[in-house]
């Protein structure tokens, strides 16, 4: 057990290049910020081809604190592929508000960098150093619109909540130590098997930790900061904390409940019932009345998180794999849509308004077919990843019993249907009331929807090959 | 040559879509000429397999061709075969023969109309319709063909499509009919349910082997045999569903005679006659039949007693016959049912024939009391009129009198008869003489009305030879089904096989002596010259007697002219009924009430409850914070509680 | 002579969590609000010790630093974006960030 940086090199690199780009800026001119954005997409590139040549490589590194797997490996993939598509449209974005180049893309690194230490973390206390790497940066992010009175509400509404929220869970992590004697993932499942599940102190300790990941995977009633968060950052970085932040949480705690606290399965079962159910129905029902695209598309993913929430619940390989392939699915649909309503937005994000997509389908074609597609696979319509993402995953778990919660989720998902229809019925049924401003439509954001579109489409006709990968990484 | 029997659905189908597709747009002989032409050739081929058919012994006459397996569905099979025995070649030849008479007597009646090509288009498809059901060797192809002749009336009926009238008139006989085909479709699955196969040749051994004596009561079988009657109701236009065939007479005139006299209506017959193994077993049904038979023959009878529609005495007439023809087989007599649907096909054609060239002559004048003194420019119609009347009045020699003799004397002698059926009989007889004789009259003899004169003559060759050769028919038919002592039945030998899986209730042997025989034939010719003369004293000489008696009894004639005022009892309660139902109750209470109802109060819940959920959203960061709060204390009172 | 029994420091960190927790929820200063967060955490960093001293492990000691660095980064972006506030609605009353709602 020793060092073994090789295991760590992604985030080696990404953490280097973060700096590097970082001591940059002051040195290159102005005009020349944009190359920035580029060298961290090839700084991206490259973490992904590492982290594939590493795909098979598995054992701990860094004296125990991290670990890697099958599970971690295709994380740390998704997380690159998202970053990669944020940092693609951000540098357009970025461009046309004429926002400084310069710290936007050390701080995406960073946040990515976070993100992959969550997910082959062995050690709570690795768990919480990514956790916050991957908060921190995403604070500034959503700040970053300095002259948007919204940007700047968002991002501290952001941070106090966020910081208030990490508090519980350290003092969650606190007690947990304080019962196994340990913060390594193997020291507190040993513990917990030991007969220290049953003590208050494992049990409390085990709540405020999930009350911690509760509030930075918006599940009810932690969610709260979602709406007003996604709604007033830049929309690449709603973009970002919806799909890359999101995912990452979501495998980490899958990952915690699966392997760490198996023994106290009845009970984060049944607190994440609930909050499973409460989150699909909240999720879905204030999305009806939502007239913001990006305050509905973040109703939207509280809602998808709750989806997610029944494989975790399913406590299964199974489940596991639902998951992983709901979430490679959920990535593509929703950095798709996102892209597109970025581009539709315009300068100064000023056409987010549902009223503001009458009638354009025409006018864009490929834009809101895109969209569309996009829109389909949320709702979960075949043939589209949507589709599939749901049914591996409400028949695993069924599988598992929880015959009650599926019903709700397809009852809750029923509901969807009207917001995200609506969204298809404004663009290509209704007129506009007045000649939109024309809209530009930049390469890279084209490619990026386009390689969505298509990859939602391929995971909707032949989801086996992700499948299998899911199912490699679940331990299936 | 006879395995290929079925080929005889060829010509009228082709001649269907010749006419359908291409006839449009050509000339009006080549358009009739094919169509007569489809008839005829299948006349002929089936005249050569019958040729061939006499000379097979009686136990082979039952040939069976299978087609193809139409349906298989798990344990239903369905087969598309057709059936060629004694019921089925007699059939036949009357649709092919009759059809083919009526279709040149077309040519000269419908010159001169538009869309003549969709007219022999529909009346081929209807030869080829109702000989497909007469051809099928299940029930299941027997209801297309059912079904088909259901559709060729209703495209027929309504054929003057410039009149709204027509197209009433189709509507009500399509509607009407349908409740029959209801109960028939339904009979038919019980059947199916009941003994797994719809073949006849199966179906009926087996029924014979697992009910070998007949029940009284309410069995299975006594309910498939009455959901079938009710469907003979309908297209036989018996009551309840009597109602549509008046109306009927919208249609043009062959039409009227081929469809609504010959062939459809006698569809039903043909089907009790063809399930005679499950009805021989049902006595109860059987004693339905021919009380609902009688009934019928009576009320028609009664009604065109005072009709000034000259078709519509017809049409009454029709239905009264096809009560006769109920009657023989409500006791037993199938046989002598088919003799007298043989027999009626000819005399009530020509009448329907001459009918209709009295209409050319008078330019479509419908109204008895307006025609008059046409013997001498219709001569040809005029005495091949009167062959019909004898013969639909029963007088010997000809073909109704044997016909309509034997089912009397069926009524009086069989096991299953009684008394009743045949004084009610002779009773119809007697107004059916009377009628006749009146129609013959006003329309023929007196002096002629409103300026028509006396000179003129027939439509044509096309006219005149059909109702020559249909008058030679009339006439001669009879000679088929000679009483017992008079000679030979040879129709019922003939038809014999037909009959070998029903219950013999002993019906052909006659139990009383000849002579009781030969007065019962006496008393129906007495009372049918009877009705003839009194017919005879009241419209050909002096006319204004009816119109005191009249005036004397109006509610009596009113209620008599409007059949016994059947049409508005039903529109009222039938028809009203439905509508006042689907109005007030499906329309306002389930459509609007439940089903909008739980619709819009859905989306109306969810966007209160939408605006519930946004509302947690204020805005305030502190308020947040108490929601994480509040989740942090709801986990750990959870985990309190279990901990406890 | 004995040594505090480590509950008594668990119980003080646990007080002043809620003090932290109450702190934030009622005080309307954005700068109060931080203050509280912070009182968080060293409530968070005081338990560790505590249990640092029953299990007779440096590992929790390590790990007061972590998060006192963490709480450093924290507090450096935090104020930054409060300065953001400031400049833009002239006021560090946290309820005057109320624009994005429902």
């Amino acid at each position: 057990m020793d060092l073994n940086y090789a295991a760590l090199l992604p985030e080696i690199l990404l953490a280097v290049a973060g700096i590097l780009l970082m001591l940059a800026i002051p040195v290159l001119p102005s005009r020349q910020q944009v190359r920035l954005g580029y060298a961290a997409s090839l700084a991206l590139a490259a973490a992904l081809v590492t982290a594939l040549l590493q795909w098979g490589d598995h054992g701990p590194a860094f004296f125990g604190m991290v670990s890697m797997d099958a599970l971690g490996g295709a994380a740390r993939i998704l997380f690159l592929v998202s970053s990669a598509a944020v940092a693609l449209i951000s540098v357009s974005y970025l461009k046309r508000e004429r926002l400084r180049h310069g710290e936007y893309f050390p701080l995406l690194l960073m946040a990515t960098v976070g993100m992959s230490l969550m997910a082959v973390s062995a050690d709570l206390i690795m768990t919480f150093l990514g956790l916050e790497i991957l908060s921190i940066s995403s604070y500034v992010l959503a700040g970053y619109r300095r002259g948007d009175p919204r940007s700047n509400e968002s991002a501290l509404k952001y941070f106090l909540l966020g910081a208030f929220s990490t508090a519980f869970m350290l003092y969650g992590i606190a007690l947990l130590y304080g019962a196994a004697g340990s913060t390594k993932y193997a020291g507190i499942a040993e513990a917990a098997t030991q007969g220290q599940a049953e003590t208050a102190t494992f049990l409390l300790g085990l709540g405020l930790l999930l009350v911690g990941f509760g509030f930075k995977a918006a599940l009810a009633p932690l969610h709260v900061w979602t709406p007003d968060v996604y709604q007033g950052a830049p929309v690449p970085i709603t973009a970002h904390l919806a799909v890359g932040s999101k995912a990452a949480v979501l495998i980490t705690l899958l990952r915690l409940l699966h392997q760490v606290f198996p023994a106290s399965a009845d009970q984060w079962q049944t607190l994440l019932w609930i909050a499973s159910a409460a989150t699909m129905i909240i999720g879905n029902v204030a999305a009806l009345t939502q007239t913001d695209v990006k305050r509905l598309l973040a109703y939207s993913s509280i809602a998808h998180a709750g989806y997610i929430l029944l494989g975790v619940i399913a406590n299964s390989p199974r489940g596991a794999q639902g998951v992983l392939f709901y979430l490679a699915a959920y990535s593509l649909m929703t950095l798709g849509a996102f892209a597109v309503v970025q581009v539709f937005a315009r300068r100064e994000e000023r056409f987010t308004k549902l009223e503001d997509f009458r009638g354009i389908g025409y006018r864009h074609p490929l834009l809101s077919v895109s969209l569309t597609i996009f829109l389909l696979s949320l709702i979960g319509i075949p043939p589209t990843a949507g589709f599939y993402g749901k049914l591996f995953l409400f028949s695993a778990a069924v599988e598992a019993d929880l015959v009650a919660l599926v019903i709700l989720a397809v009852l809750a998902s029923a509901v969807g249907l009207y917001y995200y229809l609506q969204l298809i019925v404004l663009m290509f049924m209704k007129e506009a009331a007045s000649p939109p401003e024309p809209v530009p439509v930049p390469l890279a954001a084209r490619i990026v929807i386009l390689l969505m579109a298509a990859g939602t489409l391929y995971l909707g006709v032949y989801p086996a090959q992700v499948l299998s990968i899911a199912g490699e990484a679940a331990g299936l | 040559m006879i395995e290929y029997f079925w080929l005889a659905l060829v010509p009228p189908l082709a001649g269907f879509l010749f006419n359908g597709l291409a006839g449009k747009r050509l000339p009006a002989r080549i358009v009739s000429g094919a169509g007569c032409a489809a008839i005829g050739a299948s006349f002929l081929f089936l005249l050569a397999v019958f040729a061939e058919f006499i000379r097979l012994p009686a136990s082979e006459q039952q040939i069976v061709h299978r087609l193809f397996t139409w349906i298989q569905a798990g344990t239903f099979t369905a087969e598309c075969s057709f059936l060629l025995d004694p019921l089925s070649m007699i059939m036949l030849l009357v649709i092919t023969g009759v059809g083919f008479l009526i279709h040149v007597y077309s040519t000269a009646y419908m010159k001169g109309e538009s869309g003549l090509y969709r007219y022999f288009a529909y009346l081929n498809l209807f030869i080829f319709m109702m000989s497909l059901l007469v051809m099928a060797g299940n029930y299941l192809l027997l209801f297309v063909g059912w079904e088909g002749v259901g559709l060729c009336s209703y495209l027929l009926i309504g054929y003057y499509i410039e009149r709204r009238s027509a197209g009433d008139a189709a509507k009500k006989a399509f509607v009407v009919n349908r409740v029959g085909d209801a109960c028939f479709l339904l009979g038919v699955f019980l059947i199916f349910k009941t003994f797994g196969t719809l073949e006849f040749g199966s179906l009926f051994e087996t029924v014979s082997r697992t009910h070998p004596q007949p029940e009284g009561g309410f069995t299975v079988l006594a309910a498939i045999t009455l959901l079938l009657f009710l469907g003979a109701t309908g297209k036989s236009a018996q009551i309840p569903l009597q109602v549509w065939l008046p109306d009927a007479m919208e249609g043009p005139t062959p039409v009227s005679a081929l469809i609504h006299a010959a062939t459809m209506v006698t569809a039903g017959v043909y089907l009790v006659v063809r399930s005679a193994a499950l009805y021989s077993r049902a006595p109860d049904v059987l004693l339905l039949v021919a009380v609902v038979g009688v009934l019928t023959a009576l009320l028609a009878a009664l009604t065109a007693l005072v009709q000034r529609d000259i078709k519509k005495v017809l049409a009454y007439s029709t239905i009264s016959q096809l009560g006769y023809m109920f009657m023989a087989l409500g006791v037993g007599a199938f046989s002598t049912g088919i003799f007298h649907l043989f027999t009626h096909a000819f005399f009530k054609a020509l009448l329907f024939l001459g009918a209709g060239s009295v209409l050319l002559r008078l330019h479509h004048e419908l109204d008895l009391f307006r025609m008059g003194g046409l013997k001498n420019s219709l001569r040809v119609t005029c005495w091949t009129m009167w062959v019909g009347t004898a013969a639909l009045a029963g007088i010997v020699p000809l073909s109704g009198f044997f016909s309509k003799d034997e089912i009397l004397w069926r009524a009086l002698d069989s096991p299953l008869g009684h008394p009743v059926f045949w004084v009610a009989g002779l009773v119809v007889a007697g107004l059916t003489a009377f009628y006749m004789c009146r129609l013959m009259f006003l329309a023929f003899y007196g002096s002629p009305a409103h300026g028509h004169g006396e000179s003129g003559s027939e439509a044509g060759t096309a006219v005149t030879a059909p109702l020559t050769l249909l008058a030679g028919a009339a006439a001669v038919a009879g000679l088929i089904g000679l009483p017992a002592y008079l000679g030979d039945h040879r129709l019922d030998r003939f038809l014999e096989p037909v009959f070998r899986y029903s219950y013999d209730h002993g019906v052909s042997a006659s139990h009383a002596s000849h002579s009781l025989e030969l007065l019962a034939a006496g008393a129906a010719l007495a009372i049918s010259l009877l009705g003839g003369a009194l017919a005879y004293r009241l419209y050909a000489r002096d006319r204004s007697l009816p119109r005191r008696l009249a005036d004397r009894f109006p509610a009596i004639h009113g209620t008599l002219q409007r059949q016994f005022r059947i049409d508005e009892a039903y529109s009222l309660f039938v028809v009203g009924g439905l509508k006042a139902l689907s109005r007030r109750v499906l329309w306002r209470v389930v459509d609007v009430g439940v089903v909008d109802g739980a619709v819009n109060g859905t989306a109306s819940l969810f966007r209160r409850w939408s605006g519930v959920a946004a509302r947690m959203q204020s805005g305030n960061t502190r308020t947040y914070a108490a929601w994480i709060v509040t989740g942090a204390a709801l986990v750990f009172l959870y985990l309190l509680s279990v901990i406890g | 002579m004995g040594m505090v029994p480590a509950t008594h420091y668990l119980a003080l960190g646990a007080v002043l969590f809620v003090i932290g927790v109450a702190g934030f929820i009622v005080r309307r200063n954005v700068i109060t609000m931080f203050m509280s967060v912070e009182l968080m955490l060293n409530a968070v960093n005081l338990t560790f010790l505590a249990y640092a001293r029953t299990w007779n492990q440096v590992d929790a000691h390590i790990f007061v630093f972590f998060v006192m660095t963490v709480a450093a980064a924290e507090a450096a972006v935090g104020l930054a974006l409060i300065l953001g506030l400031d400049r833009h609605s002239q006021t560090l009353d946290i309820d005057s960030a109320d624009k994005l709602q429902g």
